[in-house]
């Protein structure tokens, strides 16, 4: 590498032959060029609270779901358990945006505009519906009071579940993010087979087994459904995904795949007969669902990192498309512009 | 999905939401970044910095050739970029054989994009478009959600993590970080004085050029012709189309490189013209998401 160096790159001072040299210059006709290797889209300033609202917004979101439909299906025990946990978790999730915002005491800024070009406003939006449906209809129940206004809770609660735990892939895919971006097809859809899951799982953990088949089915099918859609994410973004196979996100990927597979398993063979293995089962379900988010979250950082997976993937478009941001000399004259 | 199609159209040209502005709409000003006559001496580096009252954020000896900045962030607005290069700038270099050696220097800055990402995805409405076209985060009103910070296609926006200089975080948080998100503001406050940005001002050889957008486009135009007659290696603009994925760059440059050479993106694009394909793919999975796990309830057993 030291050879085909400027002269001149001698000055900066650093001793030969260390690893740094390379990509210190950018020789014109390599095949990757890079601004020294920097980043060209930043990575998230995002925190811990992000991927942990991801779980907890799923949770809430899908229990409100199982909790309605349980109800109707004439499952009381159930139907009390899934609204209760979902809201906890709808009582936690705007305390862990709020925690991750710069500035905190000015998380209602995020409600004086309705905006359907920010999945982040509108995500908002969905979650004070949710939270506020679902905390409504949990408080009479536990009141025993007002009957028609705690159905009514119930069945907004259940409308804007669905919503609540899907919008965040969304979110996600809606920024520059290469993984994220080219992923849009299908991190809504993930989103929701592993908000299907937890909540399932979640509930396995507080019902009796006697009350809890249908959580421990809708658990199940979640965990089958996301890793079929995990897999065909994969398939699609092809170069840009192998972050899901590297560093921190592949390990997280892994204990995702390892923990949701057993605690699924453990669910379908033994959570009918055994409190104890319906417990651990959806646990394990838990923490794989957990670990799947934070894979995703992860997976962002590195594809942000890493200048290569931008430059490939609009080099691609550039090649198949011929969109480009450049007008060269013989270029066709560029059209007369419509604005300004 | 006719609705949101038409809520999130984005035809080429215009800034959405500038219109409004009716009799307080102002001609559509930016920056033409000619990199060809860029001298790398950081005049506008400083007198960002100066004029914005933008902090010091540490001083790093980063090895890579001039460069110390490193990247446009919250506390760098106008950031110099320095590429050493074994390729001669002129034709096929000296006639003698000799392949030569040029150094490139890009003043680089918020594009203020027609079709800006940032903006769109704001969930404040911090962000926002002026009477010029240009695009400014108000700073009392953003929260640091840093939405922005991963949408901005050109890695533009960050998060301020130094302490706060102006307003700072109510004591009770026990914080005292800006927290908020940082960006060009195109020097909105000198465009309403009638002065030039601070940064074009301070060009001591008119590499940044600030004017009319529609101006500097012509001029950016006839540039090029010239750098091409003169043979020049590269010489690209960078920005200057309304036709590319974010309807065109307010401040737009004249590279003698790709894109990428200078640590920007080839083909960038407004991730929100995607919005309703995504938002119409949210509801098909949210209503499976409902009609599943109510189908898996009701069929099968209880326990």
């Amino acid at each position: 590498m030291r050879e085909e160096l400027h002269p001149l790159s001698d000055l900066n001072g650093k001793p030969p032959g260390t690893t740094s040299w390379s990509g210190s210059i950018t020789e014109a006709g390599t095949e990757m060029r890079s601004y020294y290797g920097r980043p060209i889209v930043k990575e998230p300033t995002w925190t811990w609270e992000i991927p942990t609202y991801f779980f907890t917004g799923g949770v809430a979101g899908a229990s409100a779901v199982l909790s309605s439909a349980a109800r109707v299906s004439g499952n009381e025990t159930l139907a009390r358990r899934a609204l209760y946990i979902g809201t906890v978790a709808d009582l936690v999730s705007p305390a862990l945006l709020i925690s991750d915002l710069g500035r905190p005491e000015r998380f209602h800024h995020m409600l004086r505009v309705v905006k359907v070009t920010s999945p982040m406003n509108l995500g908002s939006w969905i979650l004070l519906v949710n939270g506020g449906a679902t905390t409504t209809a949990a408080m009479l129940q536990l009141l025993g009071k007002w009957k028609p206004v705690r159905i009514a809770a119930s069945i907004v609660a259940a409308l804007a579940g669905p919503p609540l735990a899907t919008y965040t892939g969304v979110l996600l895919a809606d920024t520059a993010i290469p993984v994220w971006h080219e992923g849009r097809h299908e991190l809504p859809w993930i989103f929701g087979a592993s908000a299907a899951a937890s909540a399932g799982a979640a509930a396995s953990i507080f019902v009796p087994p006697r009350d809890a088949g249908p959580a421990r089915r809708v658990a199940v099918a979640g965990v089958l459904a996301e890793g079929a859609l995990m897999q065909a994410m994969e398939l699609r973004l092809g170069k840009v995904g192998e972050v899901y196979h590297e560093g921190e996100a592949g390990k997280l990927s892994w204990a995702a795949k390892g923990l949701s597979l057993a605690g699924a398993a453990l669910l379908a063979k033994r959570g009918r007969k055994s409190r104890a293995s319906a417990v651990l089962g959806g646990a394990l379900v838990c923490a794989g669902e957990v670990c799947l988010r934070w894979s995703v979250f992860k997976a962002g950082f590195q594809s942000a990192r890493d200048p290569k997976y931008v430059v490939e993937s609009q080099r691609g478009r550039v090649e198949q498309d011929g969109t480009k941001a450049t007008t060269k000399p013989g270029d066709s004259p560029a059209p007369p512009s419509r604005g300004a | 999905m006719n609705l949101l199609q038409d809520l999130l159209e984005q035809p080429t040209g215009d800034p959405d939401g500038w219109d409004a502005y009716g009799d307080e709409q102002q001609e559509r000003v930016g920056f033409f970044t000619d990199t060809s006559v860029c001298i790398g001496c950081k005049a506008c580096e400083v007198a960002c910095k100066e004029w914005n009252l933008i902090p010091e954020d540490g001083r790093v000896w980063t090895g890579e050739s001039y460069d110390h900045t490193s990247q446009l962030d919250a506390n760098t607005w106008r950031h110099v970029a320095f590429v050493e290069q074994r390729k001669p700038l002129i034709g096929d270099g000296n006639g003698d054989g000799s392949t030569g050696l040029r150094w490139l220097m890009e003043s680089d800055v918020c594009k203020h994009c027609t079709h800006a990402a940032c903006l769109d995805v704001c969930p404040t409405g911090s962000l926002f478009r002026t009477e010029f076209g240009t695009v400014v985060v108000q700073q009392d009103i953003c929260n640091g959600c840093g939405y922005c910070v991963p949408a901005c296609p050109f890695g533009v926006l960050d998060k301020r993590h130094l302490e706060a200089t102006t307003d700072p975080p109510p004591a009770f948080l026990g914080r005292k970080e800006d927290g908020r998100v940082w960006k060009c503001t195109l020097c909105y406050d000198r465009l309403k004085g009638g002065h030039e940005p601070a940064c074009a001002k301070a060009c001591p050889t008119k590499s940044i050029q600030f004017g009319p957008l529609e101006e500097l486009r012509e001029r950016a135009d006839a540039r090029l012709a010239k750098l091409e007659a003169e043979n020049w290696n590269g010489a690209q603009l960078y920005g200057r189309d309304p036709d590319d994925g974010v309807g065109g760059f307010g401040a737009f440059f004249l590279l003698l490189d790709e894109p990428e050479v200078y640590g920007l993106p080839p083909d960038p694009v407004v991730t929100t013209r995607d919005l309703p394909e995504m938002w119409t793919n949210m509801l098909a999975a949210a209503g499976t998401l409902l009609a599943g796990v109510a189908a898996l309830t009701f069929l099968g057993r209880r326990g």
